[in-house]
């Protein structure tokens, strides 16, 4: 007995998983890249292909339901669907947080930056660099790589601690910068709101793995 | 044990024979009160005979033979001096094929077991029957026409009506042996739903073939497989939950994903 069809299908879902990651690692590093260079086309763009982002996760998010309606998974092949559901939730929010940081690029607009910008791509760059490596962890059902990414929330934390504080004395040295410097600071918290939903994707190798729902590295902000 | 946990029927070290062949090998298990016990596992690892070995079922046919300790409420029922009878009265048995008497009417069906065991004053009889096909949830569509007979039902009914014969005389555990194999998928979940109804009163242990059936019905779930030398042993048992949602065994695994059996 085999169930061709079911591991045909799970893997086509998962690679469709995977394709909405790298959509999400584009936009995410697409947004800091129209912030860098106040490209506000670029910026309109990566707002107007978040629509792309959303169509697919809803896609996925169909595929899954049929697949449990019609082969009625049980064991491991249920848990690899259910946290493909909860996966792509937390891609479809990062977009999110990518469309957020191009919303910002408009509103700065031409106005010049305050300060080059250097923790802040960092922090992308950690983000989407975790991301990568915890779906690879998912179809890997790598639990220690899933595990060890999940502590590495903590660098991005530090970086945005960084960035916070940074623009914080900038803003009490002139405080006519305040509201450019807020909004690099809403910047770095979408930022870190990123990395902290490849720690709910590192638990949900985990739950796939093993099927214990853990609650792994909680980010102190 | 907790609250509402408490053992029924204790299997230690049981092993089943048929002459030469052995069907089943040091199963070990705890069956536990008023839940739903379901036993899963290929064709030919031994399920229905282990149910059969809990209500000395399986003695009946020649040749075969029972060792280890299957105790009922703590009796061990296979000590000498068990009345097989009485152990059978108090586990049920209700077969894969609706089998009602076919000459009885569907009276005389569910009355037939009390009957022969001289269980009821004939002036208990008629409320004792009632309660029967009330608790098979029958009663309703056969109230009218109880002189009828039992083979005019329904493959549906004549299922409920077995088990109505089952319960009236009032046993303690109900092995089912794959009930709703021969039946539709609207009647199979009316039976479903009835054993929710039974296992508030009876402890129920149904075989069946179909694992959303299981997955559906049960509380506890035993997985039987077999070796090279397709005798039976018991791979893995657990809450109903966890055996279909995260199972510890990598052959159950593969059994309930359909991957292999």
């Amino acid at each position: 007995m085999t169930r061709a069809l079911l591991e045909k299908q799970l893997q086509e879902i998962q690679d469709e998983v995977l394709e909405l990651g790298g959509m999400v690692e584009r936009a995410i590093l697409g947004s800091i890249e129209t912030l860098k260079k106040q490209d506000l086309e670029m910026a309109q763009l990566i707002i107007t292909e978040d629509v792309a982002i959303n169509q697919k996760r809803f896609h996925i998010e169909e595929r899954c339901i049929q697949l449990m309606a019609t082969q009625q998974p049980v064991a491991s092949d249920l848990r690899q669907i259910v946290a493909m559901i909860h996966i792509i939730v937390d891609l479809e929010r990062m977009a999110d947080h990518a469309e957020g940081i191009a919303k910002i690029t408009l509103l700065i607009g031409k106005e010049p930056l305050i300060k080059p910008l250097i923790d802040i791509p960092r922090m992308a760059q950690k983000g989407v660099e975790m991301l990568r490596r915890s779906l690879e962890a998912f179809t890997q059902r790598n639990v220690e790589a899933a595990k060890g990414i999940s502590e590495e929330d903590d660098e991005v934390d530090a970086l945005y601690d960084q960035v916070y504080r940074e623009l914080l004395v900038l803003m009490l040295q002139d405080p006519r910068i305040i509201q450019r410097a807020t909004y690099l600071i809403w910047v770095a918290h979408n930022l870190e709101r990123i990395a902290d939903r490849v720690t709910n994707i590192c638990e949900r190798v985990v739950f796939t793995a093993t099927g214990h729902m853990v609650e792994m590295n909680v980010s102190k902000y | 044990m907790e609250d509402g946990q408490d053992a029924k029927i204790v299997v230690d070290g049981l092993n089943a024979w048929y002459g030469s062949v052995q069907a089943l090998r040091d199963v070990s298990l705890t069956i536990l009160d008023r839940k739903v016990t379901a036993v899963i596992g290929p064709s030919g690892c031994g399920k229905s005979t282990f149910i059969r070995c809990l209500n000395r079922m399986h003695e009946v046919a020649p040749h075969t033979r029972v060792q280890g300790k299957v105790t009922l409420d703590g009796q061990d029922i296979y000590a000498p001096g068990v009345d097989p009878v009485t152990i059978r009265r108090r586990v049920g048995m209700v077969f894969q094929r609706p089998n009602p008497f076919p000459t009885m009417s569907i009276f005389d069906n569910v009355a037939a077991g009390l009957k022969l065991g001289g269980l009821a004053p004939k002036a208990y009889l008629a409320d004792i029957v009632e309660k029967a096909l009330r608790q098979a949830a029958l009663w309703d569509e056969v109230k009218y026409m109880l002189k009828r007979n039992g083979t005019a039902l329904s493959g549906g009914q004549q299922q409920r009506l077995c088990i109505a014969r089952a319960l009236a005389v009032e046993p303690e555990v109900l092995l089912m042996d794959e009930p709703c194999s021969a039946l539709d998928p609207i009647t199979t979940l009316a039976i479903e739903e009835l054993l929710q109804e039974l296992s508030r009163e009876y402890t129920i242990i149904i075989v069946t073939h179909n694992m959303q059936q299981a997955a559906r019905v049960s509380d506890k779930a035993a997985f039987l497989f077999m070796g090279e030398d397709r005798t039976g042993f018991l791979v893995e048992y657990g809450d109903t939950k966890e055996i279909f949602t995260n199972p510890k065994d990598p052959r159950t695994e593969g059994y309930i994903t359909g991957r292999f059996g």
